[in-house]
């Protein structure tokens, strides 16, 4: 059984967001990259299910769409523990290309499992997953909450509103993944770091496919009025002030 | 006449606010673009509830109902939505942005190869090209993302728009679509659910607790407040990761993303992480020991106090309030 993770390559969640002059543009100079974090959890349980699967699971890898700038992230996601990694190169104009140029580079790879995240943390699309299992033309669970192993089958937990179901997907099939499929995502250890400079990082070329969306312009968020503060022994005040002034109660 | 198409998702056979909203939305779309506004519904809904659709602006309703659609298969249903919106000749497709559009309206945009933007937080600024504004990073900034394609996919984030009524007469139309049973490929084996319980994301009030709640033992009167509010109960990281919460309850950036009307930070200091997942909310309380904590430059009220104190006198403060109103 072989695992695919796709990942994408974001701006750290503490970035501060600065705007180019024209506003048509994110200024990325001194922006710390990482693995989106939901790209990060999926990495993390395709490793834990490999080890627990006694060999039936030969290989996790990972795969990006992006530039050579990206590769680092490549590389850490390798020292994580991936297998090998490969990298489709082109910009990733949007979730529609980005889908389009992975379900190509793997048409002859028979991946059994593919993981994505439920969504990137920098242009928030939730949607390459999906368009990904499109593409291929398989089945995907979206809102995975939890996936185990059994035997042969791997049974995954859905988010329903108020609960989950617990869905028997055929394989191949993408599983879209959130928040409690791991604990935490797992952390490069040093032998990790060493090994990852030798593991394979292959390059393919991309497809001639277009985007059919396109970022023009940019704004930062409007400013925010001062916080009301409100004295810790006059709590009436707030309730007051939540019922005449904002009106919400 | 061009056509807006907006699909609404039941839940056990009903309509929530969140597909109001949608409808409210698509119909306005309509409207400035001189279109008629249609809906799809897929699965067992009862004439009455679809009708219910018509007060906010829809004309036609079309239903679609298939025994084997009990369960969400994201390929057929996908199938279905994208036959209406060929059918019909759509141009435009208004989603919602809830975990069932993340998994539908992407496979629609690839059968259609039409461009779609998530989590939209307005109208089209224009249509020709055809521009629609939304988050990124998180809140951090807006873009305006123009849809190439001539069909248009937007997934509006919930609570921006808000809900209109517009009452037309409707026609309720049964839906026929080809499906083939080889694209049935996932079972739902169990299904477990909370009932009687307050969902987050259709709440209107949030309480929410962090780190300063010091235990799982002290959430009572949180709970009690939550309750006297009609509001769902939230937690931040550190307290879904220690146990304190079921993971279901967590907000923010890798949690759930809200946006109530109200929302209450209650020994939350708001890394960044967690403003991610609540900046939206139309008014935020904060309650902290800290008057630097960072959740004061996203609230609207703060109270600096140990939480611990303050909750009870908060609780009693809106007891009363409810009482008397």
């Amino acid at each position: 059984m072989k695992i695919l993770v796709c990942v994408s390559n974001v701006p750290d969640t503490t970035t501060k967001i600065k705007l180019s002059g024209d506003m048509h543009s994110v200024d990325l100079a001194n922006v710390q990259w990482i693995i989106n974090p939901w790209d990060e959890l999926a990495l993390t349980r395709a490793l834990e299910l490999k080890e627990a699967s006694e060999g039936k699971i030969e290989k996790v890898t990972v795969m990006l769409v992006g530039a050579k700038s990206a590769e680092p992230t490549m590389r850490k996601a390798l020292a994580i523990g991936a297998d090998d990694a490969v990298r489709v190169d082109a910009e990733p104009l949007d979730a529609y290309f980005v889908a389009g140029q992975i379900a190509g580079a793997i048409k002859d790879e028979n991946y059994d499992l593919v993981f994505c995240g439920i969504e990137s943390s920098d242009y928030n699309g939730s949607a390459m997953g999906s368009m990904l299992s499109e593409f291929m033309n398989i089945p995907s669970v979206s809102s995975v909450s939890k996936v185990e192993m059994d035997d042969d089958q791997i049974v995954v937990n859905r988010e329903i509103a108020g609960g989950f179901e617990v869905v028997v997907p055929e394989l191949p099939f993408v599983a879209i993944v959130q928040k409690g499929i791991t604990k935490e995502p797992r952390i490069p250890s040093m032998r990790g770091i060493m090994m990852a400079r030798k593991k394979p990082l292959k390059v393919v070329e991309a497809s001639g496919l277009e985007a059919l969306t396109e970022f023009v312009k940019y704004e930062p968020p409007q400013p925010k009025a001062a916080c009301k503060m409100i004295d810790a022994d006059n709590v009436a005040e707030l309730v007051d002030l939540l019922h005449n002034e904002a009106k919400i109660i | 006449m061009s056509k807006v198409l907006i699909y609404a998702e039941n839940f056990d056979g009903k309509f929530k606010k969140a597909n109001f909203e949608i409808v409210s939305y698509g119909a306005e779309i309509a409207r400035q673009t001189g279109a008629e506004a249609i809906v799809l519904s897929i699965g067992n809904v009862p004439d009455e509830e679809l009708k219910q659709l018509s007060v906010y602006g829809a004309s036609r309703v079309l239903s679609f109902n298939d025994g084997r659609f009990d369960a969400l298969e994201n390929q057929a249903y996908a199938s279905v939505i994208a036959q209406a919106v060929e059918k019909e000749g759509a141009e435009i497709v208004v989603f919602s942005n809830s975990n069932t559009s993340k998994a539908l309206a992407p496979r629609v945009s690839v059968k259609l190869k039409a461009g779609m933007v998530f989590a939209a937080t307005g109208l089209p600024k224009s249509i020709d090209p055809f521009m629609v504004p939304k988050k990124v990073f998180h809140g951090k900034a807006f873009a305006d993302v123009v849809i190439k394609s001539p069909i248009k996919i937007i997934c509006l984030s919930q609570n921006s728009f808000g809900i209109t009524e517009d009452a037309k007469a409707v026609s309720i139309e049964t839906f026929v679509a080809e499906i083939d049973d080889t694209v049935f490929k996932t079972r739902v084996t169990n299904v477990e659910k909370a009932t009687g319980k307050i969902l987050l994301n259709d709440a209107e009030i949030i309480v929410s607790g962090g780190r300063g709640m010091k235990g799982a033992e002290n959430w009572k009167p949180l709970e009690d407040l939550a309750d006297i509010l009609g509001a769902a109960t939230a937690c931040s990281r550190p307290v879904s990761d220690e146990g304190w919460r079921p993971h279901s309850e967590h907000v923010g950036q890798t949690g759930k993303i809200v946006a109530p009307n109200l929302y209450f930070a209650l020994g939350i200091s708001g890394a960044i992480q967690h403003l991610a997942g609540v900046s939206s909310s139309k008014v935020i309380v904060a309650v902290n020991t800290d008057h630097e904590a960072p959740v004061f430059q996203e609230a609207d009220y703060g109270i600096i106090g140990d939480v611990q104190k303050v909750l009870p006198q908060m609780v009693e403060a809106f007891r009363k309030f409810k009482s008397e109103n």
